[in-house]
């Protein structure tokens, strides 16, 4: 069901009209189905990375709602973002549980890295930075995410290593294609 | 503290692939539902209530009594499951979810045919992939062998069950929020009467039950309701998970009876074994973050329902203990605090939204080091003014802001008077000319 883009993936990107054909698809299959709204959009941001003014419009005339409808819903989850994101999402926990074994240092370390700040995206579009609310991974804290993977008891000096993992696997799939 | 303690919900826990149908028929799985078959639905919520199974989510309300509110003539009804584990810092849910996925299946199948649902709606945060995928197979497994669909094992009992994941929010716990979400809107709480059970998912009457609690079900409908209140402290009757996080040398997820003190399951040697360095514990939020703090000396507290309001909390919560040591700064602890709620507000209520945003503005400027004594009466005073408790809004979740910040001032309160008496002279005034 979960339809996204293979991580690093560098191969030729599919056009908006494409896109937007599948989305086409996505809404018949799920337009009789109540509360279809939320799975859908999650399916949209699948498609495009992040969920585009053409694509909500699209979704509101599908899902017969109106765009401020969509809008509105779009703007309480946070994991729905209207602007373009990294092909890697970096989430870091600030619950309390990483925060008492340092979870802050761990964030001002990536933020360092990657020369960005919370929010933000790197010049190379690679990843984007956000922090997050606890996500149940607190026994082995400090944890963060990289798009929906959790990495356990990240220490600053293990940081490059853990980001690094994502930055070669482009270079791999920029050497297979 | 007993220690002669078998566990039960986390009996398949380390046993190798106990998420596969064939390991949990054969370690005695699904015969619960089937024995509830050959009861009625009536009969089967009576032994719920006479086992005063409590409910795991947070507030503690009897699953029984909560199924009994159902209007007597209905056609449809929902269940929903509250997996969407949203409480910081817990992953009791998780662990259940992870390494025993058919046993949730098998309580959601006992509590639907109790309440006569006709479509279970499993509510999982966003953030769970890993737990995500391992129920979602063994869901297919389940439907495979005919235990959701149409007639199950033979009987007129039919239920189908669906997974809805998340889209990050914590108030989508709530259980309102959660079926405003699951109807593809924002999921602010909804403003009870009508309560769920009479008007809930679609306006149809709806139940909500946390997956801990199902999960207690098919152990409850096997070994008896005396089996189950033979266990624990009177009123918190059953096995309970207790996970544990901070610097101690053993973080994770254990199972006893309520029975079990918070000093016990931080020093314990089958539980947290003790602080890392053996540092002393300062602090300890107990229940999830929203219940309080208690402080290193009031670690004798009974992790059981009714205990932590002897110790000024709200609740049990979720049991879910997060324990800061010597070394660390209140005014962090604090400022870590305050936030989450700042941020998780859904905004409907003034109280709620104004409150816990100026209760982060201030605990931003102690956190500087421009603390004012009066800052810390204005934060107690606050949290006395929002809350479901004096009535000034429409969910818990401002009284669970309150509850820590209202614990940390006051049972901390002369330590956060040192800092503020220790900062440099003209603080204050630069520190609010910039804020301002
Ligand atoms: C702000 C807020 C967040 C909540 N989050 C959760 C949650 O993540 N999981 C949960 O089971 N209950 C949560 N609850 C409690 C639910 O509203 C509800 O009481 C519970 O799901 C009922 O299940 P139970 O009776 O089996 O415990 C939350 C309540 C509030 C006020
Ligand atoms: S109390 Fe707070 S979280 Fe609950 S509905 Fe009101 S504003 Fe939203
Ligand atoms: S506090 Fe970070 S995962 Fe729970």
């Amino acid at each position: 069901m979960e339809v996204t883009k293979p991580a690093g993936c560098t191969c030729e990107e599919a056009t908006e009209e494409e896109l937007l054909a599948r989305l086409d698809e996505v809404l018949t299959e799920y337009r009789a189905k109540p509360g279809a709204l939320i799975p859908v959009l999650q399916m949209a941001q699948g498609l495009f990375g992040y969920l585009p003014e053409v694509a909500l419009k699209r979704v509101a005339l599908g899902l017969n709602k109106s765009f401020s409808e969509v809008a509105g819903v779009v703007s309480f989850y946070s994991f729905f973002s209207t602007i373009p994101r990294g092909q890697h999402v970096v989430r870091v926990c600030l619950g309390t549980a990483c925060y008492v074994r340092g979870g802050k240092r761990v964030l001002d370390t990536i933020k360092q890295k990657l020369k960005i700040d919370v929010g933000e995206t790197t010049a190379d579009h690679l990843f984007t930075l956000e922090v997050t609310r606890c996500f149940g991974a607190c026994g082995l804290a400090p944890a963060i995410m990289i798009d929906s993977d959790v990495h356990h008891r990240v220490k600053p000096n293990r940081i490059e290593s853990v980001l690094g993992k994502y930055r070669s696997e482009v270079v791999v799939a920029e050497r297979s294609a | 503290m007993s220690s002669d303690f078998e566990p039960i919900l986390m009996r398949n826990v380390g046993v190798a692939k106990a998420a596969d149908l064939q390991v949990y028929e054969a370690r005695g799985g699904y015969q619960g539902i089937r024995k509830a078959l050959q009861m009625s639905p009536e009969e089967l919520i009576d032994e719920v209530k006479k086992a005063n199974l409590r409910g795991r989510g947070g507030a503690g309300f009897p699953a029984g009594m909560k199924w009994s509110f159902l209007p007597k003539e209905r056609k449809v009804t929902y269940l929903c499951v509250n997996a969407d584990e949203s409480e910081p810092p817990t992953f009791n849910n998780r662990v259940l979810m992870e390494s025993d996925p058919h046993q949730l299946l098998e309580g959601i199948m006992i509590a639907g045919y109790a309440t006569r649902a006709t479509v279970a709606y499993i509510y999982m945060r966003g953030e769970f992939t890993e737990p995500f995928h391992i129920l979602q197979r063994a869901l297919n497994q389940a439907y495979a062998a005919g235990y959701f669909g149409k007639k199950i094992l033979g009987s007129d009992f039919s239920m189908e069950c669906y997974i809805h994941r998340g889209a990050g929010a914590y108030v989508c716990g709530e259980e309102t929020g959660l079926i405003e979400s699951l109807e593809g809107k924002r999921g602010w709480p909804r403003i009870k009467p009508p309560f769920p059970a009479v008007a809930g998912l679609f306006a149809k009457p709806t139940v909500v039950n946390n997956v801990e609690t199902l999960c207690c079900l098919p152990h409850i409908v096997l070994r008896g309701a005396a089996w189950f209140t033979a266990i624990g402290p009177q009123g918190s009757f059953g096995p309970k998970l207790f996970c544990v996080s901070g610097p101690v040398n053993r973080p994770g997820c254990f199972e006893e009876s309520m029975n079990i003190t918070v000093k016990d399951l931080i020093y314990g040697s089958k539980f947290a074994q003790g602080m890392i360095g053996n540092k002393a514990v300062k602090g300890v939020f107990p229940g999830g973050l929203s219940m309080g703090v208690l402080t290193g000396d009031e670690l004798e507290m009974r992790m059981d329902f009714d205990s932590p309001r002897k110790f000024g909390l709200l609740g049990l919560g979720t049991a879910a203990l997060v324990v800061f040591n010597e070394d660390t700064d209140i005014r962090d602890v604090l400022l870590n605090v305050t936030r989450f709620y700042a941020m998780e507000s859904c905004g409907q209520c003034t109280q709620c939204r104004e409150g816990t945003g100026w209760m982060y503005k201030i605990a931003q400027r102690i956190s500087l080091g421009a603390g004012r004594r009066e800052d810390l009466d204005i934060l107690v005073e606050t949290t006395r003014n929002m809350g479901m408790m004096p009535g000034l809004s429409i969910c818990g979740l401002p009284d669970g802001a309150a509850f820590p910040i209202r614990t940390l001032v006051e049972k901390f309160r002369a330590e956060f008077e040192q800092h503020i008496v220790r900062q440099e002279p003209g603080k204050v005034e630069r520190v609010l000319r910039v804020l301002n």
